[in-house]
């Protein structure tokens, strides 16, 4: 099942996940900040003005969505024009660079018929599907 | 012998700065808190002292050897104007973007193991989803509470775990032969390849649920705990498991960051300017670790993180507001 040995310290898998796993952390970042500029140099106009954060963010959650008006779930995504909303996307994207790689080494758990890892790769998707879907609300 | 007593002349005044933008950063966090809500201090202005913050926890946290997260939530949450919601959908982000930086090469390594990890990290992103759902549907003064708690926990559990570099394992347990969490790694410093094997996975999967949930809840990432288990309990090397509690934690962090983003609790103008100042520390940090004496800056994040937690502790409790 385990392909490795003292002459091959790394399984396929492995060096896979982690070709990924460096790509989805790098363009994350780099959206992070891209999107993080246009946010603060006021090329994308915010749904909540700059100015007026000081005086919300130390609301709770709901407070805050209730003054401010902000979408939560996926509905940012339908604003990707106003600044605040497009830096999610970096964020949103370093949440699922995992989901990325989990995807990249699937088949070769399947090719090798390695049953307990495709379980568990499958298990992991299906947590990390089920977390990034909005489905689980927190109840107040 | 000049050359060392350079490097060591270095190290201690490396430490002494620290430890003074240290003693500044509390000052200025103790005095911001207090005064928070009557000074009109503007948005970049708090960006900005946010940035510096997390920048020298950035550098506190290599050499001390734990995660930003658990450093971010409790300071941040005690001295900053921000609502504990959005401190803790900044910490796990923290948390994540430090494990995602570090992870791909720890991996190639050879110090980040898969197969050790994947088993273990499916339970803890479950268990973190539950603890973010948890989090966000209690009071605010209950989980400021919780966190002091936890944090002065962390704190017992920091002075007095030990490590063992290479743990004593007679015979690997029937799960973890199932899960074929066994495998090889060239130690670079010792320049030879290392065979290791884990035993007591059950009791050390139980705490993982459990580590997972807590991380979830506090926002705290989970290194602090996943090192000491995968090392001290399972008997994985140290490097191995240090390297493998930051991938367990790509994958508990992200889970409970989608909870907080998809609740709005993730503001950019708290999460971006503290990634990127924990990430630039964590890069200096990690340069300084052959000049800083490691047992000195632990000794200072463990002191950092008392006073934090009695911060929270207080400020739950109503006593320090």
């Amino acid at each position: 099942m385990n392909e490795r040995n003292e002459d091959n310290l790394l399984s396929e898998e492995q060096r896979r996940y982690a070709t990924w796993l460096q790509w989805g952390a790098r363009s994350g970042l780099v959206m992070l900040i891209v999107t993080f500029i246009a946010y603060v140099a006021g090329w994308l106009t915010p749904h909540v003005p700059l100015e007026q954060l000081p005086s919300v963010w130390g609301l709770p959650v709901e407070e805050y969505l209730k003054k401010t008006g902000a979408p939560t779930g996926w509905s940012w995504l339908s604003d990707l024009a106003q600044g605040d909303f497009a830096s999610l996307i970096g964020i949103a994207w370093l949440s699922a660079s995992s989901l990325f790689c989990l995807f990249a080494v699937l088949p070769i758990y399947f090719k090798r018929r390695d049953w307990v890892f495709v379980v568990l790769c499958i298990s992991a998707l299906v947590v990390q599907l089920l977390a990034a879907s909005g489905m689980l609300v927190a109840g107040k | 012998m000049l050359n060392m007593f350079s490097q060591r002349l270095n190290g201690a005044r490396i430490e002494a700065i620290l430890l003074f933008m240290m003693l500044a950063m509390f000052t200025a966090g103790a005095y911001a808190s207090d005064a928070a809500t009557t000074i009109a201090l503007p948005w970049w202005g708090w960006a900005l002292a946010l940035f510096f913050t997390c920048f020298v926890l950035g550098i506190v946290a290599v050499p001390s050897g734990v995660g930003g997260g658990v450093l971010f939530v409790p300071i941040v949450g005690g001295f900053f104007p921000f609502h504990l919601d959005f401190v803790r959908g900044a910490g796990l982000l923290v948390a994540l973007a430090s494990s995602l930086a570090a992870g791909p090469s720890l991996m190639r390594a050879g110090l980040a193991d898969l197969r050790l990890a994947l088993p273990l990290a499916v339970l803890a992103s479950a268990s973190a989803i539950a603890g973010a759902l948890v989090g966000l549907a209690i009071p605010s003064n209950v989980v400021q509470i919780a966190l002091g708690l936890t944090i002065l926990g962390i704190v017992v559990l920091m002075a007095t775990a030990k490590k063992s570099e290479f743990p004593v394992v007679p015979v690997a347990d029937k799960l973890s032969i199932a899960l074929s969490m066994h495998g090889y790694f060239r130690d670079t410093a010792q320049n030879r390849v290392i065979a290791w094997k884990v035993h007591r996975t059950p009791l050390g999967v139980f705490l993982f649920v459990l580590i997972g949930f807590i991380g979830g809840l506090f926002g705290v990432g989970a290194g602090w705990a996943n090192l000491p288990v995968l090392n001290l309990l399972m008997g994985a090397p140290i490097k191995l498991a240090a390297g493998t509690s930051g991938l367990i934690l790509t994958l508990a962090s992200s889970s409970a960051t989608w909870v907080y983003l998809n609740e709005g609790s993730v503001l950019a103008v708290i999460a971006v300017p503290s990634v990127i100042g924990m990430m630039l520390g964590a890069m200096i940090g990690a340069r300084l670790l052959h000049v800083l004496k490691a047992s000195v800056v632990r000794k200072m994040v463990i002191t950092l993180l008392l006073f934090a937690g009695m911060r929270a502790l207080l400020k739950g409790m109503g006593v320090w507001p």
